[in-house]
């Protein structure tokens, strides 16, 4: 529901917070630690989940979430189970955001209309999908918006003063401000570039911004929460998973990180 | 034909042929793929632009290539009269030097300084390398780490040229893989790079793009089928891997509705399993790199890895276009198995003294196989779209034989 997300921007507003934004992939490394993990995430201080539906052939991502996502499918994972994984965390958890994040095609070959149904039954909140630019987007936004469910656009550094009216004109929940011309996980950003181009879109619209990709310092989370409204990490994250073989450690390690990037923002 | 009805109109203006085709791509990329189309709309028409390229094509390249009448395999045959389309005699050794030349000089005119490309055989990779030799541009070649190791000459041939050839590890190391690999270069670098797509795939403008480059095939042939026989032909055949030979050939031809139009996919080790990289036959519609198509997927929509014997048609997806040609029933398409390939690829060695690549070995297999219900007055065209020097391996070791 858009009304969660809203809600939880309002809250952190309140007491001038910005928003955590904590990506996993579900399924990685495999579905019981994956759900353990996203079910600690909101205690260790995100405050917005992101979703990754894993893909084979993710083409914005780089090495980091490309892996994360192959350690999944190789694991079994299937689409049923990223939705098993979100009712499962809803039960005990009514209040956090969960966006979906993916790329088109597993969502086309699940059926666009079953896919909907699923989500609403289970409470996501927002979809993100990387392959479906404004010009591409229809057949799932519009129907996502008579769902009032999000679906959050993004805004890349190439993104000229057009195409920003466009993509706002049906953002919801929050925009994305993609921090690079690049994929995710590898350049760093330049963040008085960044800075710029956030305060260039706020003037033109209240949603609120988040930023994401190639974020993975405590430095740059507490200079991104200067100027917008919630920082997201996820290579960083995964990268965790990847490095380590204990699966306590693995938690310990990613609750232990999202603390410290919470107390930054 | 009237306009209305006629097969040539595609893509409309979002790209779609039908319901395929399309733009699907990461927003970074949006404002790229769109100044591409313009730039393209604009040199397509500029008399400079074309001159240019019909000058490269001639001079460069070596066209218009011979339509040869294939005289030992029709008497082989015992059947219709065959003709080869000699695209295999091209600079460079196969049709993929038509549009590198035709892209290059649109990087040149938009003023790009870097070029980049993916590659599976390492025909286009080879293509790219040359052209971008010929004009002064630093080039990357993305390969997965697999075909590298299979196609050793066409990696050495694209290192001498002065390209870069990066290893593509990711995913299952081969040519989708490299073509993300490519995608993912181009989004870091959108202010110098010109990424040469070497098929009719990928998202608008190239499919309509490359297949407008190849068509100088197809339009060679009807003139010369015109002067050689004085009517068109009854067939036209030819292999199919992202699809840009066939289009090439077939385009101009696609309102002639009495010139039956077939197109030959890797069938692999045969349909029944997951070992081939038909897509069109065996696949359903999805969306990979930047377009909606028939792909090879599983039951989660995650893409399969496909196989074919030819390094060049192993892609598990297909040109939009080719995907619409098959849905209005225009074109058919069919499968050619490993062995069927290279049964063929000696037939033709044998009877024709041309060594054929292993692509278009796929659609002479499939000009054997019709063979006996054709007439002795029918007239068929086969794309002999590429030579087989760089295959000569590949066969030694499916024979059993050291070379
Ligand atoms: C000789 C030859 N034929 C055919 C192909 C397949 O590509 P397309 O279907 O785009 O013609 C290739 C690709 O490498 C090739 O090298």
């Amino acid at each position: 529901m858009t009304v969660r997300i809203d809600n939880c921007f309002e809250t952190l507003k309140l007491t001038n917070k910005k928003a955590l934004i904590a990506f996993l992939t579900a399924g990685d490394p495999n579905y019981n630690l994956s759900l353990e993990l996203i079910k600690s995430l909101p205690e260790a201080g995100a405050d917005i989940i992101e979703i990754g539906m894993p893909f084979s052939d993710p083409m914005a991502d780089g090495p980091s979430i490309q892996a994360s996502s192959l350690r999944a499918i190789n694991s079994g994972h299937k689409m049923e189970k990223t939705f098993e994984m979100i009712e499962s965390f809803r039960k005990d958890n009514s209040h956090t955001p969960i966006i979906l994040m993916g790329y088109f095609n597993p969502i086309y070959n699940y059926g666009v209309n079953s896919f909907i149904k699923k989500i609403i039954d289970i409470e996501v909140d927002g979809v993100i999908v990387v392959d479906l630019p404004p010009e591409e987007d229809n057949e799932l936004c519009d129907a996502l918006e008579i769902a009032d469910l999000s679906f959050i656009r993004l805004v890349t550094p190439t993104t000229n003063s057009d195409r920003l009216n466009k993509i706002l004109q049906k953002t919801s929940g929050f925009l994305y401000y993609v921090s690079i011309a690049g994929i995710t996980g590898s350049k760093r950003p330049e963040m008085n570039e960044v800075e710029t181009a956030v305060k260039e879109i706020k003037t033109k619209t209240n949603i609120p911004i988040g930023v994401g990709f190639g974020i993975r310092t405590k430095d740059d989370i507490e200079r991104i929460g200067t100027f917008a409204d919630g920082v997201i990490v996820g290579s960083v994250l995964v990268d965790i998973i990847k490095n380590n073989e204990n699966e306590s450690a693995i938690k310990d390690k990613i609750v232990k990180k999202v603390r410290e990037f919470a107390s930054a923002v | 034909m009237d306009k209305l009805n006629s097969y040539k109109l595609g893509p409309d203006q979002n790209g779609r042929f039908g319901i395929f085709g399309g733009r699907f791509v990461a927003e970074t990329l949006m404002p790229l793929i769109l100044d591409l189309e313009k730039s393209y709309q604009q040199a397509k028409e500029d008399d400079s632009f074309i001159s240019e390229l019909a000058y490269l094509n001639k001079y460069y390249t070596g066209r218009p290539s011979p339509l040869y009448f294939a005289e030992r395999l029709t008497d082989y045959l015992k059947t219709a009269k065959i003709y080869f389309k000699r695209d295999e005699l091209n600079h460079t050794g196969s049709h993929k030097i038509n549009n590198c030349l035709g892209q290059i000089l649109l990087a040149k005119r938009m003023g790009k300084t870097r070029i980049i490309a993916e590659t599976g055989a390492g025909q286009h990779g080879v293509a790219v390398a040359t052209v971008s030799a010929r004009f002064g541009l630093p080039c990357v070649i993305y390969m997965g780490a697999k075909d590298i190791e299979r196609q050793k000459p066409n990696v050495f041939r694209m290192k001498l040229l002065g390209a870069k050839v990066v290893p593509v590890r990711s995913g299952n190391a081969t040519l989708k893989d490299a073509m993300n690999e490519a995608l993912r270069d181009w989004v870091a670098n959108v202010n110098d790079t010109f990424y040469i797509i070497g098929t009719v795939a990928g998202p608008h403008p190239y499919p309509e793009m490359v297949r407008d480059f190849q068509s100088i095939i197809g339009k060679e042939t009807k003139e010369q089928i015109l002067d050689q026989e004085g009517r068109l032909p009854d067939q036209l055949i030819a292999c199919i891997g992202g699809g840009s030979n066939a289009m090439g050939l077939f385009y101009p031809f696609l309102d002639d509705i009495n010139v039956k139009i077939t197109g030959i996919e890797a069938g692999g080790m045969g349909l029944q399993g997951d070992k081939h990289c038909a897509s069109l036959t065996a696949g359903r519609p999805g969306v990979l790199h930047g377009n909606r198509t028939y792909l090879l997927q599983d039951d989660e929509g995650q893409i399969i890895e496909g196989h074919s014997i030819s390094a060049g048609l192993d892609y598990p997806g297909i040109g939009p276009e080719h995907a619409w040609l098959k849905e209005s029933g225009r074109v058919q398409y069919v499968a050619i198995t490993d062995s069927e390939a290279v049964e063929a690829f000696k037939i033709c060695t044998k009877t024709e003294g041309i060594i054929p690549a292993l692509e278009p070995s796929h659609a002479i297999a499939h000009l054997i196989n019709i063979a006996p219900n054709l007439s002795k007055n029918d007239l068929v065209v086969m794309n002999l779209c590429g030579r087989g020097d760089k295959d000569i391996f590949t066969i030694a070791e499916h024979l059993n034989m050291e070379i």
